[in-house]
Protein backbone atom coordinates (compact mmCIF):
# COMPACT_ATOMS: atom_id res chain seq x y z
CA UNK A 1 0.00 0.00 0.00
CA UNK A 2 1.32 3.37 -1.01
CA UNK A 3 0.85 5.55 2.08
CA UNK A 4 1.73 8.71 0.16
CA UNK A 5 -1.01 7.92 -2.33
CA UNK A 6 -3.49 7.57 0.55
CA UNK A 7 -2.29 10.79 2.25
CA UNK A 8 -2.66 12.64 -1.07
CA UNK A 9 -6.20 11.29 -1.58
CA UNK A 10 -7.24 12.26 1.96
CA UNK A 11 -5.56 15.66 1.58
CA UNK A 12 -7.48 16.25 -1.64
CA UNK A 13 -10.72 15.39 0.14
CA UNK A 14 -9.83 17.78 2.94
CA UNK A 15 -9.26 20.65 0.47
CA UNK A 16 -12.50 19.93 -1.42
CA UNK A 17 -14.38 19.74 1.89
CA UNK A 18 -13.06 23.19 2.87
CA UNK A 19 -14.06 24.81 -0.42
CA UNK A 20 -17.49 23.16 -0.31
CA UNK A 21 -18.22 24.38 3.21
CA UNK A 22 -18.35 28.20 3.21
CA UNK A 23 -18.09 28.39 6.99
CA UNK A 24 -14.60 26.84 6.69
CA UNK A 25 -13.45 29.17 3.88
CA UNK A 26 -14.56 32.39 5.58
CA UNK A 27 -12.07 32.24 8.48
CA UNK A 28 -9.23 31.35 6.10
CA UNK A 29 -9.62 34.22 3.66
CA UNK A 30 -12.44 36.62 4.40
CA UNK A 31 -11.92 37.42 8.11
CA UNK A 32 -8.14 37.97 7.95
CA UNK A 33 -8.50 40.01 4.75
CA UNK A 34 -11.18 42.23 6.29
CA UNK A 35 -9.17 42.64 9.49
CA UNK A 36 -6.08 43.49 7.45
CA UNK A 37 -8.01 46.11 5.46
CA UNK A 38 -9.62 47.68 8.52
CA UNK A 39 -6.45 47.76 10.60
CA UNK A 40 -4.14 49.02 7.87
CA UNK A 41 -6.58 51.74 6.81
CA UNK A 42 -7.84 52.71 10.26
CA UNK A 43 -4.60 52.59 12.25
CA UNK A 44 -2.15 53.49 9.49
CA UNK A 45 -0.72 56.34 11.56
CA UNK A 46 0.72 53.79 14.00
CA UNK A 47 3.89 53.68 11.93
CA UNK A 48 4.63 57.28 12.98
CA UNK A 49 4.95 56.25 16.62
CA UNK A 50 8.46 56.62 18.00
CA UNK A 51 10.17 53.22 18.03
CA UNK A 52 8.03 51.72 15.24
CA UNK A 53 10.23 49.75 12.83
CA UNK A 54 10.94 51.59 9.59
CA UNK A 55 8.23 50.50 7.10
CA UNK A 56 6.62 52.07 4.04
CA UNK A 57 3.08 51.47 5.35
CA UNK A 58 1.24 49.73 8.20
CA UNK A 59 0.07 47.18 5.62
CA UNK A 60 3.72 46.14 5.08
CA UNK A 61 3.94 45.45 8.81
CA UNK A 62 0.58 43.67 9.11
CA UNK A 63 0.81 41.40 6.07
CA UNK A 64 2.76 38.63 7.79
CA UNK A 65 0.43 38.81 10.81
CA UNK A 66 -2.61 38.36 8.56
CA UNK A 67 -1.03 35.32 6.91
CA UNK A 68 -0.19 33.69 10.23
CA UNK A 69 -3.66 34.56 11.51
CA UNK A 70 -5.12 32.80 8.48
CA UNK A 71 -2.84 29.81 9.11
CA UNK A 72 -4.12 29.66 12.71
CA UNK A 73 -7.72 29.81 11.55
CA UNK A 74 -6.84 27.07 9.05
CA UNK A 75 -5.53 24.93 11.90
CA UNK A 76 -8.74 25.47 13.85
CA UNK A 77 -10.81 24.69 10.73
CA UNK A 78 -8.81 21.47 10.24
CA UNK A 79 -9.62 20.48 13.80
CA UNK A 80 -13.32 21.24 13.30
CA UNK A 81 -13.44 19.22 10.06
CA UNK A 82 -11.69 16.26 11.72
CA UNK A 83 -14.07 16.42 14.69
CA UNK A 84 -17.04 16.48 12.29
CA UNK A 85 -15.59 13.35 10.65
CA UNK A 86 -15.39 11.68 14.06
CA UNK A 87 -18.92 12.76 15.01
CA UNK A 88 -20.50 11.51 11.78
CA UNK A 89 -18.57 8.22 11.82
CA UNK A 90 -16.46 8.97 8.74
CA UNK A 91 -13.29 8.33 10.73
CA UNK A 92 -14.59 4.83 11.52
CA UNK A 93 -14.99 4.27 7.77
CA UNK A 94 -11.29 5.14 7.37
CA UNK A 95 -10.22 3.09 10.39
CA UNK A 96 -11.96 0.00 8.97
CA UNK A 97 -9.66 0.08 5.92
CA UNK A 98 -6.08 -1.22 5.89
CA UNK A 99 -4.43 2.24 5.80
CA UNK A 100 -1.94 3.43 8.40
CA UNK A 101 -3.81 5.02 11.32
CA UNK A 102 -1.54 8.04 11.09
CA UNK A 103 -2.37 8.55 7.40
CA UNK A 104 -5.79 9.78 8.58
CA UNK A 105 -4.20 12.70 10.45
CA UNK A 106 -1.42 13.15 7.86
CA UNK A 107 -4.03 13.45 5.09
CA UNK A 108 -5.88 16.14 6.99
CA UNK A 109 -2.61 18.00 7.68
CA UNK A 110 -1.51 17.73 4.04
CA UNK A 111 -4.74 19.46 3.05
CA UNK A 112 -4.19 22.11 5.72
CA UNK A 113 -0.65 22.78 4.47
CA UNK A 114 -1.86 23.20 0.88
CA UNK A 115 -4.57 25.59 2.07
CA UNK A 116 -1.90 27.48 4.05
CA UNK A 117 0.18 27.86 0.89
CA UNK A 118 -2.86 29.04 -1.08
CA UNK A 119 -3.75 31.65 1.53
CA UNK A 120 -0.11 32.86 1.58
CA UNK A 121 -0.33 33.34 -2.19
CA UNK A 122 -3.62 35.22 -1.72
CA UNK A 123 -2.17 37.62 0.85
CA UNK A 124 1.03 38.15 -1.11
CA UNK A 125 -1.09 38.93 -4.17
CA UNK A 126 -3.39 41.43 -2.43
CA UNK A 127 -0.37 42.95 -0.66
CA UNK A 128 1.42 43.51 -3.97
CA UNK A 129 -1.76 44.93 -5.52
CA UNK A 130 -2.13 47.30 -2.54
CA UNK A 131 1.45 48.53 -3.00
CA UNK A 132 3.47 46.40 -0.58
CA UNK A 133 7.08 46.02 -1.66
CA UNK A 134 8.75 42.78 -0.62
CA UNK A 135 12.27 43.90 0.20
CA UNK A 136 13.80 40.47 -0.46
CA UNK A 137 11.96 40.06 -3.79
CA UNK A 138 10.97 36.65 -5.17
CA UNK A 139 13.24 34.62 -2.85
CA UNK A 140 11.67 36.49 0.08
CA UNK A 141 8.16 35.69 -1.18
CA UNK A 142 9.07 32.01 -1.53
CA UNK A 143 10.47 32.00 2.00
CA UNK A 144 7.21 33.53 3.29
CA UNK A 145 5.26 30.87 1.40
CA UNK A 146 7.33 28.13 3.03
CA UNK A 147 6.99 29.60 6.53
CA UNK A 148 3.21 30.07 6.27
CA UNK A 149 2.78 26.54 4.88
CA UNK A 150 4.83 25.06 7.74
CA UNK A 151 2.97 27.22 10.26
CA UNK A 152 -0.38 25.99 8.89
CA UNK A 153 0.89 22.44 9.32
CA UNK A 154 1.86 23.14 12.95
CA UNK A 155 -1.46 24.82 13.80
CA UNK A 156 -3.29 22.01 11.99
CA UNK A 157 -1.58 19.45 14.22
CA UNK A 158 -2.79 21.35 17.32
CA UNK A 159 -6.34 21.47 15.88
CA UNK A 160 -6.15 17.76 15.09
CA UNK A 161 -4.97 16.97 18.62
CA UNK A 162 -7.95 18.80 20.12
CA UNK A 163 -10.34 17.09 17.68
CA UNK A 164 -8.95 13.63 18.37
CA UNK A 165 -8.91 14.20 22.10
CA UNK A 166 -12.48 15.54 22.38
CA UNK A 167 -14.21 14.18 19.24
CA UNK A 168 -16.43 17.25 19.40
CA UNK A 169 -16.64 19.91 16.68
CA UNK A 170 -18.28 22.39 19.04
CA UNK A 171 -15.40 22.14 21.53
CA UNK A 172 -12.83 22.69 18.77
CA UNK A 173 -14.89 25.60 17.48
CA UNK A 174 -14.96 26.95 21.02
CA UNK A 175 -11.17 27.33 20.84
CA UNK A 176 -11.57 29.90 18.04
CA UNK A 177 -11.50 33.02 20.28
CA UNK A 178 -8.23 31.77 21.78
CA UNK A 179 -6.64 32.41 18.38
CA UNK A 180 -7.31 36.13 18.83
CA UNK A 181 -5.95 36.15 22.38
CA UNK A 182 -2.73 34.43 21.28
CA UNK A 183 -2.43 36.70 18.24
CA UNK A 184 -2.91 39.94 20.17
CA UNK A 185 -0.36 38.77 22.73
CA UNK A 186 2.25 38.44 20.00
CA UNK A 187 3.97 40.73 17.52
CA UNK A 188 1.43 39.87 14.81
CA UNK A 189 -0.23 43.28 14.78
CA UNK A 190 2.08 45.54 16.76
CA UNK A 191 5.80 45.71 17.45
CA UNK A 192 6.91 44.20 20.75
CA UNK A 193 8.70 47.34 21.93
CA UNK A 194 5.45 49.33 21.74
CA UNK A 195 3.31 46.87 23.68
CA UNK A 196 2.61 47.54 27.35
CA UNK A 197 3.27 45.08 30.16
CA UNK A 198 2.42 42.26 30.67
CA UNK A 199 1.60 41.89 26.95
CA UNK A 200 5.16 42.88 26.08
CA UNK A 201 6.77 40.09 28.12
CA UNK A 202 4.23 37.54 26.90
CA UNK A 203 4.85 38.59 23.29
CA UNK A 204 8.58 38.30 23.84
CA UNK A 205 8.25 34.59 24.66
CA UNK A 206 5.20 33.79 22.53
CA UNK A 207 6.34 31.30 19.82
CA UNK A 208 3.89 33.01 17.49
CA UNK A 209 5.99 36.20 17.65
CA UNK A 210 9.02 34.31 16.35
CA UNK A 211 6.98 32.83 13.50
CA UNK A 212 5.41 36.18 12.51
CA UNK A 213 8.75 38.01 12.74
CA UNK A 214 10.41 35.43 10.50
CA UNK A 215 7.63 35.83 7.92
CA UNK A 216 7.73 39.64 8.22
CA UNK A 217 11.49 40.10 7.78
CA UNK A 218 11.58 39.45 4.02
CA UNK A 219 8.84 42.09 3.55
CA UNK A 220 10.11 44.98 5.65
CA UNK A 221 13.86 44.48 5.94
CA UNK A 222 16.68 42.27 4.86
CA UNK A 223 16.78 38.52 5.40
CA UNK A 224 18.00 37.50 8.87
CA UNK A 225 19.17 33.94 9.44
CA UNK A 226 18.70 34.22 13.21
CA UNK A 227 15.08 35.39 12.83
CA UNK A 228 14.44 32.58 10.34
CA UNK A 229 15.88 29.96 12.70
CA UNK A 230 13.82 31.35 15.57
CA UNK A 231 10.71 31.24 13.37
CA UNK A 232 11.40 27.66 12.35
CA UNK A 233 12.04 26.76 15.99
CA UNK A 234 8.66 28.26 16.93
CA UNK A 235 6.96 26.22 14.22
CA UNK A 236 8.86 23.08 15.29
CA UNK A 237 7.87 23.61 18.92
CA UNK A 238 4.14 24.07 18.19
CA UNK A 239 4.15 21.33 15.51
CA UNK A 240 6.02 18.96 17.83
CA UNK A 241 3.49 19.51 20.61
CA UNK A 242 0.62 19.10 18.13
CA UNK A 243 2.01 15.89 16.61
CA UNK A 244 2.79 14.37 20.03
CA UNK A 245 -0.68 15.20 21.40
CA UNK A 246 -2.37 14.02 18.16
CA UNK A 247 -0.48 10.76 18.24
CA UNK A 248 -1.39 10.17 21.89
CA UNK A 249 -5.05 11.08 21.29
CA UNK A 250 -5.30 8.87 18.19
CA UNK A 251 -3.83 5.88 20.03
CA UNK A 252 -6.26 6.43 22.89
CA UNK A 253 -9.19 6.79 20.49
CA UNK A 254 -8.29 3.53 18.71
CA UNK A 255 -7.88 1.73 22.03
CA UNK A 256 -11.11 3.00 23.55
CA UNK A 257 -13.02 2.86 20.27
CA UNK B 1 -12.15 -22.80 8.13
CA UNK B 2 -15.06 -20.67 9.40
CA UNK B 3 -15.30 -17.14 7.97
CA UNK B 4 -15.96 -15.80 11.46
CA UNK B 5 -15.00 -17.57 14.66
CA UNK B 6 -15.76 -15.93 17.98
CA UNK B 7 -14.89 -17.47 21.34
CA UNK B 8 -16.08 -15.99 24.63
CA UNK B 9 -15.80 -12.46 23.21
CA UNK B 10 -16.28 -9.72 25.78
CA UNK B 11 -16.22 -5.97 25.93
CA UNK B 12 -16.40 -4.01 29.16
CA UNK B 13 -16.46 -0.23 29.19
CA UNK B 14 -14.83 1.97 31.79
CA UNK B 15 -17.87 1.89 34.05
CA UNK B 16 -17.49 -1.90 34.17
CA UNK B 17 -20.70 -2.43 32.21
CA UNK B 18 -20.33 -5.54 30.08
CA UNK B 19 -21.73 -4.51 26.71
CA UNK B 20 -20.80 -7.93 25.33
CA UNK B 21 -20.66 -10.55 28.03
CA UNK B 22 -18.90 -13.54 26.46
CA UNK B 23 -20.37 -14.67 23.16
CA UNK B 24 -19.49 -17.57 20.87
CA UNK B 25 -20.29 -17.46 17.16
CA UNK B 26 -19.19 -19.52 14.20
CA UNK B 27 -20.16 -18.36 10.72
CA UNK B 28 -19.27 -20.55 7.77
CA UNK B 29 -18.05 -19.13 4.46
CA UNK B 30 -20.97 -18.28 2.20
CA UNK B 31 -23.46 -17.97 5.06
CA UNK B 32 -25.70 -15.01 5.94
CA UNK B 33 -25.71 -14.67 9.70
CA UNK B 34 -28.11 -12.20 11.29
CA UNK B 35 -27.53 -10.78 14.74
CA UNK B 36 -30.98 -9.89 16.02
CA UNK B 37 -31.66 -7.82 19.10
CA UNK B 38 -33.05 -4.56 20.42
CA UNK B 39 -31.09 -1.30 20.73
CA UNK B 40 -28.37 -1.60 23.34
CA UNK B 41 -28.22 -5.40 23.20
CA UNK B 42 -24.56 -5.43 22.12
CA UNK B 43 -24.93 -5.86 18.36
CA UNK B 44 -22.94 -2.82 17.28
CA UNK B 45 -20.27 -3.37 19.93
CA UNK B 46 -19.78 -6.89 18.56
CA UNK B 47 -19.53 -5.62 14.98
CA UNK B 48 -17.04 -2.95 16.03
CA UNK B 49 -14.86 -5.61 17.64
CA UNK B 50 -15.08 -7.92 14.62
CA UNK B 51 -14.18 -5.08 12.27
CA UNK B 52 -11.17 -4.06 14.44
CA UNK B 53 -12.69 -0.69 15.41
CA UNK B 54 -12.83 -1.69 19.08
CA UNK B 55 -10.49 -3.94 21.05
CA UNK B 56 -12.14 -6.77 22.96
CA UNK B 57 -11.51 -6.87 26.70
CA UNK B 58 -11.81 -10.65 26.76
CA UNK B 59 -12.03 -13.72 24.55
CA UNK B 60 -10.92 -13.92 20.93
CA UNK B 61 -12.25 -13.53 17.42
CA UNK B 62 -10.96 -14.51 14.00
CA UNK B 63 -12.34 -13.08 10.78
CA UNK B 64 -11.36 -14.56 7.40
CA UNK B 65 -8.81 -16.62 9.34
CA UNK B 66 -7.10 -13.63 11.00
CA UNK B 67 -7.12 -12.61 14.65
CA UNK B 68 -8.92 -9.27 15.08
CA UNK B 69 -6.29 -7.97 17.52
CA UNK B 70 -2.98 -9.51 16.44
CA UNK B 71 -3.67 -9.43 12.70
CA UNK B 72 -5.96 -6.41 12.49
CA UNK B 73 -4.52 -5.11 9.20
CA UNK B 74 -5.11 -8.46 7.49
CA UNK B 75 -8.68 -8.49 8.81
CA UNK B 76 -9.28 -5.01 7.38
CA UNK B 77 -8.02 -6.11 3.96
CA UNK B 78 -10.50 -9.02 3.98
CA UNK B 79 -13.67 -7.27 5.12
CA UNK B 80 -16.19 -4.82 3.76
CA UNK B 81 -17.97 -2.70 6.33
CA UNK B 82 -21.19 -0.70 6.07
CA UNK B 83 -21.73 0.93 9.42
CA UNK B 84 -24.95 2.00 11.09
CA UNK B 85 -26.45 5.29 9.85
CA UNK B 86 -24.25 5.22 6.71
CA UNK B 87 -21.25 7.33 7.75
CA UNK B 88 -20.95 9.22 4.48
CA UNK B 89 -19.51 12.67 3.84
CA UNK B 90 -22.44 14.78 2.59
CA UNK B 91 -20.05 17.10 0.76
CA UNK B 92 -18.54 14.38 -1.43
CA UNK B 93 -20.18 13.02 -4.55
CA UNK B 94 -21.07 9.33 -4.70
CA UNK B 95 -18.36 8.76 -7.27
CA UNK B 96 -15.70 10.54 -5.19
CA UNK B 97 -16.60 8.48 -2.16
CA UNK B 98 -16.23 5.11 -3.89
CA UNK B 99 -13.01 6.16 -5.61
CA UNK B 100 -11.59 7.31 -2.28
CA UNK B 101 -12.56 3.96 -0.76
CA UNK B 102 -10.76 2.21 -3.66
CA UNK B 103 -7.59 4.23 -2.96
CA UNK B 104 -7.79 3.37 0.74
CA UNK B 105 -7.81 -0.30 -0.25
CA UNK B 106 -4.71 0.14 -2.37
CA UNK B 107 -6.32 0.05 -5.82
CA UNK B 108 -4.73 2.21 -8.50
CA UNK B 109 -6.64 5.09 -10.07
CA UNK B 110 -7.71 3.24 -13.25
CA UNK B 111 -8.91 0.18 -11.35
CA UNK B 112 -10.66 2.38 -8.78
CA UNK B 113 -12.50 4.20 -11.56
CA UNK B 114 -13.50 0.94 -13.24
CA UNK B 115 -14.84 -0.61 -10.04
CA UNK B 116 -16.54 2.61 -8.98
CA UNK B 117 -18.43 2.81 -12.30
CA UNK B 118 -19.41 -0.87 -12.08
CA UNK B 119 -20.58 -0.63 -8.46
CA UNK B 120 -22.56 2.57 -9.00
CA UNK B 121 -24.28 0.83 -11.92
CA UNK B 122 -24.91 -2.23 -9.78
CA UNK B 123 -26.69 -0.27 -7.05
CA UNK B 124 -28.54 1.96 -9.52
CA UNK B 125 -26.72 5.20 -8.70
CA UNK B 126 -25.02 5.95 -12.03
CA UNK B 127 -27.21 8.99 -12.67
CA UNK B 128 -26.61 10.33 -9.17
CA UNK B 129 -22.86 9.58 -9.23
CA UNK B 130 -21.81 13.21 -9.61
CA UNK B 131 -24.30 14.55 -7.08
CA UNK B 132 -23.27 15.31 -3.52
CA UNK B 133 -24.22 12.62 -1.04
CA UNK B 134 -26.07 15.23 1.04
CA UNK B 135 -28.75 15.34 -1.66
CA UNK B 136 -29.33 11.55 -1.59
CA UNK B 137 -32.37 9.90 0.03
CA UNK B 138 -31.86 7.47 2.92
CA UNK B 139 -32.17 4.48 0.58
CA UNK B 140 -29.64 5.91 -1.88
CA UNK B 141 -27.18 6.53 0.95
CA UNK B 142 -27.45 2.92 2.11
CA UNK B 143 -26.95 1.62 -1.42
CA UNK B 144 -23.90 3.85 -1.82
CA UNK B 145 -22.56 2.67 1.53
CA UNK B 146 -23.05 -0.94 0.45
CA UNK B 147 -21.32 -0.27 -2.89
CA UNK B 148 -18.35 1.37 -1.17
CA UNK B 149 -18.00 -1.65 1.13
CA UNK B 150 -17.66 -3.88 -1.95
CA UNK B 151 -14.97 -1.94 -3.80
CA UNK B 152 -12.13 -4.32 -2.88
CA UNK B 153 -14.29 -7.46 -3.33
CA UNK B 154 -14.15 -8.50 0.35
CA UNK B 155 -14.54 -12.08 1.50
CA UNK B 156 -16.66 -11.11 4.51
CA UNK B 157 -19.20 -8.32 4.58
CA UNK B 158 -20.38 -6.65 7.81
CA UNK B 159 -23.63 -4.72 7.62
CA UNK B 160 -24.64 -2.93 10.80
CA UNK B 161 -28.41 -2.35 10.70
CA UNK B 162 -28.37 -1.87 6.93
CA UNK B 163 -32.03 -0.94 6.62
CA UNK B 164 -32.81 0.94 9.82
CA UNK B 165 -34.80 4.06 8.96
CA UNK B 166 -35.60 2.98 5.39
CA UNK B 167 -39.01 2.72 3.76
CA UNK B 168 -40.19 -0.78 2.75
CA UNK B 169 -39.24 -0.34 -0.92
CA UNK B 170 -35.68 0.78 -0.15
CA UNK B 171 -35.39 -1.98 2.42
CA UNK B 172 -36.40 -4.58 -0.13
CA UNK B 173 -33.81 -3.23 -2.60
CA UNK B 174 -31.08 -3.68 0.02
CA UNK B 175 -32.30 -7.23 0.79
CA UNK B 176 -32.17 -8.16 -2.87
CA UNK B 177 -28.64 -6.84 -3.18
CA UNK B 178 -27.50 -8.69 -0.05
CA UNK B 179 -29.06 -11.92 -1.34
CA UNK B 180 -27.35 -11.44 -4.70
CA UNK B 181 -24.00 -10.84 -3.03
CA UNK B 182 -24.44 -13.96 -0.98
CA UNK B 183 -25.33 -15.94 -4.11
CA UNK B 184 -22.04 -14.73 -5.55
CA UNK B 185 -20.22 -16.24 -2.57
CA UNK B 186 -19.89 -13.44 -0.01
CA UNK B 187 -20.22 -14.25 3.67
CA UNK B 188 -22.52 -11.71 5.30
CA UNK B 189 -22.73 -10.81 8.97
CA UNK B 190 -25.58 -8.38 9.55
CA UNK B 191 -27.15 -6.88 12.62
CA UNK B 192 -30.79 -5.97 12.69
CA UNK B 193 -33.65 -5.14 14.99
CA UNK B 194 -36.18 -6.16 12.35
CA UNK B 195 -37.62 -9.64 12.69
CA UNK B 196 -38.63 -9.82 9.05
CA UNK B 197 -35.14 -8.90 7.91
CA UNK B 198 -33.57 -11.73 9.90
CA UNK B 199 -36.30 -14.11 8.78
CA UNK B 200 -36.03 -13.25 5.09
CA UNK B 201 -32.28 -12.96 4.70
CA UNK B 202 -30.49 -15.10 7.22
CA UNK B 203 -29.35 -18.69 6.94
CA UNK B 204 -28.87 -18.54 10.69
CA UNK B 205 -29.92 -16.09 13.37
CA UNK B 206 -28.29 -15.28 16.68
CA UNK B 207 -30.57 -13.53 19.16
CA UNK B 208 -28.68 -11.21 21.50
CA UNK B 209 -30.01 -9.67 24.67
CA UNK B 210 -28.02 -7.83 27.33
CA UNK B 211 -24.74 -8.79 25.69
CA UNK B 212 -25.44 -12.53 25.60
CA UNK B 213 -26.63 -14.82 22.83
CA UNK B 214 -29.86 -16.29 24.10
CA UNK B 215 -30.75 -18.38 21.04
CA UNK B 216 -29.13 -19.39 17.78
CA UNK B 217 -30.20 -21.44 14.79
CA UNK B 218 -32.00 -21.27 11.47
CA UNK B 219 -35.14 -19.12 11.60
CA UNK B 220 -37.22 -22.27 11.05
CA UNK B 221 -35.56 -24.23 13.86
CA UNK B 222 -35.83 -21.30 16.28
CA UNK B 223 -39.52 -20.87 15.53
CA UNK B 224 -40.15 -24.61 15.76
CA UNK B 225 -38.60 -24.56 19.23
CA UNK B 226 -41.27 -22.24 20.61
CA UNK B 227 -44.39 -23.75 19.09
CA UNK B 228 -46.12 -25.28 16.12
CA UNK B 229 -48.12 -23.52 13.42
CA UNK B 230 -51.81 -22.98 14.27
CA UNK B 231 -54.98 -22.70 12.20
CA UNK B 232 -57.54 -20.19 13.37
CA UNK B 233 -61.11 -20.46 12.01
CA UNK B 234 -64.19 -18.34 12.32
CA UNK B 235 -67.45 -20.11 11.41
CA UNK B 236 -70.00 -18.58 9.04
CA UNK B 237 -72.54 -21.41 9.34
CA UNK B 238 -72.70 -24.77 11.14
CA UNK B 239 -72.38 -26.03 14.66
CA UNK B 240 -69.15 -25.40 16.58
CA UNK B 241 -69.27 -28.89 18.03
CA UNK B 242 -69.42 -30.47 14.55
CA UNK B 243 -66.57 -28.27 13.50
CA UNK B 244 -64.57 -29.23 16.58
CA UNK B 245 -65.06 -32.88 15.75
CA UNK B 246 -63.66 -32.34 12.26
CA UNK B 247 -60.76 -30.22 13.42
CA UNK B 248 -59.68 -32.70 16.09
CA UNK B 249 -58.81 -35.13 13.33
CA UNK B 250 -56.04 -32.76 12.19
CA UNK B 251 -54.48 -31.52 15.38
CA UNK B 252 -54.77 -30.58 19.02
CA UNK B 253 -57.50 -28.05 19.82
CA UNK B 254 -56.20 -24.96 21.64
CA UNK B 255 -58.02 -22.34 23.73
CA UNK B 256 -59.32 -19.55 21.47
CA UNK B 257 -61.21 -16.26 21.69
CA UNK B 258 -65.01 -16.29 21.29
CA UNK B 259 -66.31 -17.15 17.83
CA UNK B 260 -63.08 -18.78 16.73
CA UNK B 261 -61.51 -22.21 16.92
CA UNK B 262 -57.76 -22.86 16.94
CA UNK B 263 -55.88 -26.08 16.28
CA UNK B 264 -52.19 -26.83 16.28
CA UNK B 265 -51.06 -28.27 12.94
CA UNK B 266 -47.74 -30.08 12.53
CA UNK B 267 -47.50 -29.51 8.81
CA UNK B 268 -48.24 -25.78 8.65
CA UNK B 269 -49.61 -24.55 5.31
CA UNK B 270 -49.87 -28.11 3.98
CA UNK B 271 -52.69 -28.74 6.45
CA UNK B 272 -54.96 -26.03 5.03
CA UNK B 273 -56.32 -27.89 1.97
CA UNK B 274 -57.26 -31.11 3.82
CA UNK B 275 -58.93 -29.15 6.64
CA UNK B 276 -60.96 -27.05 4.18
CA UNK B 277 -62.03 -30.18 2.25
CA UNK B 278 -63.08 -31.98 5.45
CA UNK B 279 -65.10 -28.99 6.66
CA UNK B 280 -66.75 -28.67 3.27
CA UNK B 281 -67.70 -32.36 3.26
CA UNK B 282 -69.24 -31.88 6.73
CA UNK B 283 -71.29 -28.93 5.41
CA UNK B 284 -69.57 -26.36 7.60
CA UNK B 285 -69.11 -22.89 6.09
CA UNK B 286 -65.99 -21.03 7.20
CA UNK B 287 -65.93 -17.22 7.30
CA UNK B 288 -62.17 -16.93 7.70
CA UNK B 289 -59.19 -19.20 8.10
CA UNK B 290 -55.71 -18.01 9.09
CA UNK B 291 -52.46 -19.84 9.44
CA UNK B 292 -50.57 -18.47 12.46
CA UNK B 293 -46.91 -19.36 12.47
CA UNK B 294 -44.55 -18.72 15.39
CA UNK B 295 -42.42 -15.63 14.77
CA UNK B 296 -38.92 -14.76 15.82
CA UNK B 297 -40.58 -12.39 18.27
CA UNK B 298 -42.17 -15.44 19.91
CA UNK B 299 -38.65 -16.85 20.15
CA UNK B 300 -37.45 -13.58 21.62
CA UNK B 301 -40.27 -13.55 24.18
CA UNK B 302 -39.59 -17.19 25.08
CA UNK B 303 -35.89 -16.54 25.62
CA UNK B 304 -35.92 -13.10 27.22
CA UNK B 305 -39.42 -12.65 28.61
CA UNK B 306 -39.99 -9.46 26.57
CA UNK B 307 -40.98 -8.47 23.07
CA UNK B 308 -38.39 -7.24 20.62
CA UNK B 309 -38.60 -3.46 20.44
CA UNK B 310 -41.10 -2.41 17.77
CA UNK B 311 -42.55 -5.89 17.27
CA UNK B 312 -46.33 -6.26 17.54
CA UNK B 313 -47.13 -8.86 20.16
CA UNK B 314 -48.54 -11.84 18.32
CA UNK B 315 -47.81 -10.36 14.88
CA UNK B 316 -46.20 -12.60 12.39
CA UNK B 317 -42.77 -11.22 12.36
CA UNK B 318 -42.75 -7.58 11.42
CA UNK B 319 -41.59 -4.56 13.32
CA UNK B 320 -43.09 -1.09 13.09
CA UNK B 321 -42.58 0.49 9.68
CA UNK B 322 -39.73 2.94 9.61
CA UNK B 323 -39.95 6.06 7.50
CA UNK B 324 -37.42 7.02 4.87
CA UNK B 325 -35.58 10.28 5.43
CA UNK B 326 -36.47 13.03 2.98
CA UNK B 327 -34.11 13.44 0.04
Amino acid sequence: MNTLHVVAALGRRSILQTFRRPQLVAPLIIFPTLLLAIQSAGAGKAIDLPGFPPVDSFLDFLLAGAMIQSAMFGGNAAGIALAVDIEMGFTDRLLATPISRFAIVAGRLAGTAVLGALTAVWFLAIGLIAGVQIEEGVPGALLILLLVTLAALAFGSLGAALALRTGSASIVQGAFPLVFVILFLSTAFFPENLLVEPARTIAEYNPLSFIVDAARDPVISSFSISDLLEGLAGIALLGGIGVALSSQALKRRIKVG
Amino acid sequence: MPAIEVVNLQRAFSDQVLAVAGIDIEVQAGEIYAFLGPNGAGKTTTVRMLTTLLRPTGGSARVAGYDVVAEAAAVRRSIGVALQEAALDPLMTGEELIRLQATLHGLDRAEGRRRSDALLRRVGLTKAAKRRVGTYSGGMKRRLDLASALVHEPAVLFLDEPTTGLDPVSRKAIWEEVTKLNDEGATVFLTTQYLEEADQLADRVGIISDGRIVAEGTPEDLKAEVGKPRLELALAEGSPSACTAVLERFGKLLPAKDGTLVIEVETGAAAIAPVVRALDEAGILVESLDLLEPSLDDVFVEKTGQHLEGAEPGADGEAAEPVEEPA
